[in-house]
């Protein structure tokens, strides 16, 4: 009896570790999940568009700045009507408002979150950090286009306007010691 | 019982045996005996009275959430909060404080007392008895187990004199991460670590003792049903508590260590913290149930004569929402951006629970159908419980859809629904068991005349108190506020009268606690005569301090 015990305990222990382990590696797991099927409307990259169609969708342009990070940041425009698959460029304009330089970047995503999956960026400002200098204002662009493959998507066919959202934080370093506090 | 052929002749022989040997009942001193035990039946007390007292505190909670509510307007929390911080509150202390106290009764009701008195109490109380073994596989396990819970609910109690823990019972992120900075949330989220760890080993001694400890012939597919529930709730116990451990623990260090495992900011995602803890949480809430099952087919046999109807139907069924339980978790997250094609399947995946569960309940209607039946007071708690059980149920199945949820999110109506099936289910199984146990265990009768009234007075107190909140819930009220606009306040005032009489019925148990223990007639070994075929009712009343020393044969007879 005593042997058997032991060895349901230790099946049981071992058990717990998988669990546990199967809780920490979510984390990656989640993110690759999320870029792998757009789930939260988590864009996809890119290198060339497919060309247009002549279905047209309009993409709302949305700047947010954490409060802990002293810029001004904003589309240029609004928004634009672009074809599906057609290669379209935006640009929004971020300025150092404060004295000294800040490091900030960009977290991103577009609503609604079905569009996640088709909304392809081939270029960001928001795949690297961005540095300005005291009172510095940079244009900064992101190109994209919509996968004509949206269209044929039940989900997401109908989808009239996508917007994408960036908000900049302070970066690591500057984050954390805001955090802290 | 089940369908197990027992000799109960030659248990009583047993039990003789026991009541007359010297070293069998040899108890150590009161300090030894109770706070170093190691004994499965006194740390089941233990236990029990743990449970108890829990329930007075979340009860008493929930009694200042209904006088807060029973009008419009904010009438006592500012005086509350007042003598909390020790000097005039303002009014956003006053509203924290709510959040305080809905955190504080929902944590307190889930890990210390339906937890402690479903698993710890019975569980530990039953479990060794009823497969015919003398103690649990790890005793001294067993013993810290119920002492980790003494830290963890000292920390959550102490939590509110510096600041408070004001996050829900769930303790989402951002909230829990960066919204809510001092010392009471990490006190929280400790306290959830230690019960967490407390039912972990709960689980594995769980296990281990029903694999490897079951008396000669009591074949798996013999075992009682409530030891049946135990096992697949240890098994839940054993998957899902570790994944709240790991997510609770990544609370911690974006709170205290600057990791952004939660934080967008950092490339985190809070909707991540959700999915973690409802992928504990859903299977959480079976824990708080299946043991009640377990308990309510005891009953129901016994005070039908008759064995369980559908005996592995009854089994497989409790295995089967285990199963499926740990599939469903995201229909509490239907309002996160879910994409339709997985609202559906979470739609249809969290349905076919019902299966099983219709299994579960027309299984005991059918043990009842053409049983010799009687109704003393554990009888009506468990038929209580299947009709509070279902309209649960019932409630469960509106809500499981995904469409139907983007309105229903937040509302009282939820609120109406996991409170008729726990705070009606879950409790009604408890007084079920309390009062079936109670002779076994205190060796005592209980008042048949105050559990008759404790339950008519408590069954007409929960029923005002909580129906009501379905039509506010579809009117559109939303949980968690101490204020509502004034359309609401009929049914708030009906809910919080419910209250007080429910709180009627609560005393009504502890006069009959009490007088039962001290003036009590004494129990025969088996008082419930018959029907009654589990091994504890072939010991003594109560069972030896030690039981099987001869381990019991269960015969051959008929296997499934």
């Amino acid at each position: 009896m005593a042997g058997g015990a032991r060895r349901t305990a230790i099946l049981a222990v071992v058990g717990i570790c998988f669990m546990t382990g199967l809780a920490w590696a979510s984390v990656p797991l989640y993110r690759m999940f999320c870029q792998v099927t757009g789930l939260n409307g988590t864009t996809q990259r890119g290198l060339a568009a497919p060309g247009a169609t002549d279905r047209q969708v309009r993409v709302d342009f949305d700047a947010n700045v954490s409060p802990k990070l002293a810029w001004k940041f904003a589309p240029e425009h609004p928004s634009d009507t672009v074809a599906v698959g057609a290669r379209d460029m935006a640009f929004f304009t971020a300025t150092n408002t404060s004295n000294k330089p800040l490091t900030g970047t960009a977290t991103f995503n577009v609503t609604p979150a079905q569009a996640g999956k088709y909304f392809t960026k081939i270029q960001c400002f928001c795949f690297t950090q961005q540095t300005l200098q005291p009172g510095e204002t940079v244009r900064m662009p992101v190109i994209f286009y919509v996968d004509p493959k949206m269209l044929a998507d039940s989900d997401a066919a109908d989808i009239q306007t996508i917007t994408l959202s960036y908000t900049f934080y302070p970066s690591d370093a500057e984050g954390k010691a805001d955090r802290g506090a | 019982m089940t369908d197990t052929a027992l000799h109960p002749s030659a248990f009583q022989a047993h039990g003789h045996d026991h009541a007359h040997h010297h070293d069998a009942d040899h108890k150590p001193a009161f300090f030894a005996r109770w706070f170093m035990s190691t004994n499965h039946k006194d740390i089941g007390t233990l236990y029990l009275i743990f449970a108890i007292c829990a329930g007075i505190i979340g009860g008493a909670v929930s009694g200042l959430m209904r006088a807060e509510l029973a009008h419009p307007g904010i009438q006592y929390l500012q005086g509350w909060a007042s003598m909390l911080h020790g000097g005039e509150a303002s009014f956003d202390e006053s509203l924290h404080l709510w959040n305080v106290l809905i955190t504080a009764h929902g944590l307190i009701m889930v890990f210390f007392m339906v937890m402690p008195a479903m698993i710890g109490g019975f569980g530990n109380w039953f479990v060794p008895i009823m497969i015919g073994a003398p103690d649990m596989a790890f005793p001294r396990m067993n013993n810290i187990s119920f002492w980790l819970l003494i830290p963890a609910f000292t920390l959550l109690l102490a939590s509110p004199f510096f600041g408070g823990a004001g996050n829900g019972w769930t303790l989402y992120a951002p909230l829990s991460t960066y919204g809510e900075p001092g010392p009471s949330t990490d006190m929280a989220i400790l306290s959830l670590h230690l019960a967490g760890a407390s039912s972990i080993l709960g689980a594995i001694n769980f296990i281990t003792t029903i694999f490897n400890m079951r008396a000669p012939g009591m074949t798996l597919h013999k075992m009682p049903l409530f030891v049946w529930s135990v096992l697949v709730t240890a098994f839940l116990l054993l998957l899902a508590l570790p994944v709240l451990a790991a997510a609770i623990t990544m609370l911690l260090t974006d709170r205290n260590f600057g990791t952004t495992f939660f934080d967008p900011a950092g490339g985190g995602d809070p909707i991540l913290y959700q999915h973690l803890f409802w992928f504990f949480g859903h299977p959480e809430v079976y824990i708080m149930i299946l043991p009640g099952f377990g308990i309510v087919s005891q009953i129901i046999a016994t005070f039908s004569r008759k064995p369980v109807f559908g005996y592995l139907g009854m089994a497989y069924a409790m295995v089967a929402i285990g199963v499926v339980g740990f599939v469903v978790w995201a229909h509490h997250m239907f309002t996160t951006g879910l994409s339709v094609n997985t609202k559906m399947y979470f739609t249809a995946a969290t349905m076919v629970i019902a299966v099983p569960t219709g299994i579960k309940i027309f299984s005991w209607i059918a043990t009842m159908w053409g049983g010799s039946m009687r109704f003393p007071t554990p009888m009506v708690w468990a038929i209580g419980f299947i009709f509070m059980f279902t309209v649960g149920g019932v409630t469960g199945v509106v809500l499981a859809n995904g469409g139907i949820d983007d309105y229903m999110q937040d509302t009282y109506y939820v609120v109406a629904h996991f409170h008729y099936v726990l705070s009606l289910g879950a409790v009604f199984s408890l007084f079920a068991g309390f009062y079936y146990w109670f002779p076994k265990m205190s060796g005592k009768m209980y008042s048949e005349f105050l559990g008759q009234l404790h339950f008519w007075v408590f069954f007409v107190g929960v029923n005002v108190m909580f129906f009501p909140m379905h039509f506010l819930g579809l009117q559109g009220m939303p949980r968690r506020y101490p204020d509502y606009p004034d359309a609401y306040e009929h049914w708030n005032t009906v809910a919080s009268v419910g209250y007080m009489i429910m709180a009627a019925g609560m005393a009504i148990f502890f006069v009959n606690l009490v007088w039962s223990l001290i003036a009590g007639k004494k129990a025969g070994d088996n008082p419930w005569g018959e029907g009654a075929t589990t091994l504890e009712w072939t010991l003594s009343s109560p069972p030896p301090f030690h039981q099987f020393e001869t381990l019991p044969v269960i015969d051959g007879g008929r296997d499934h």
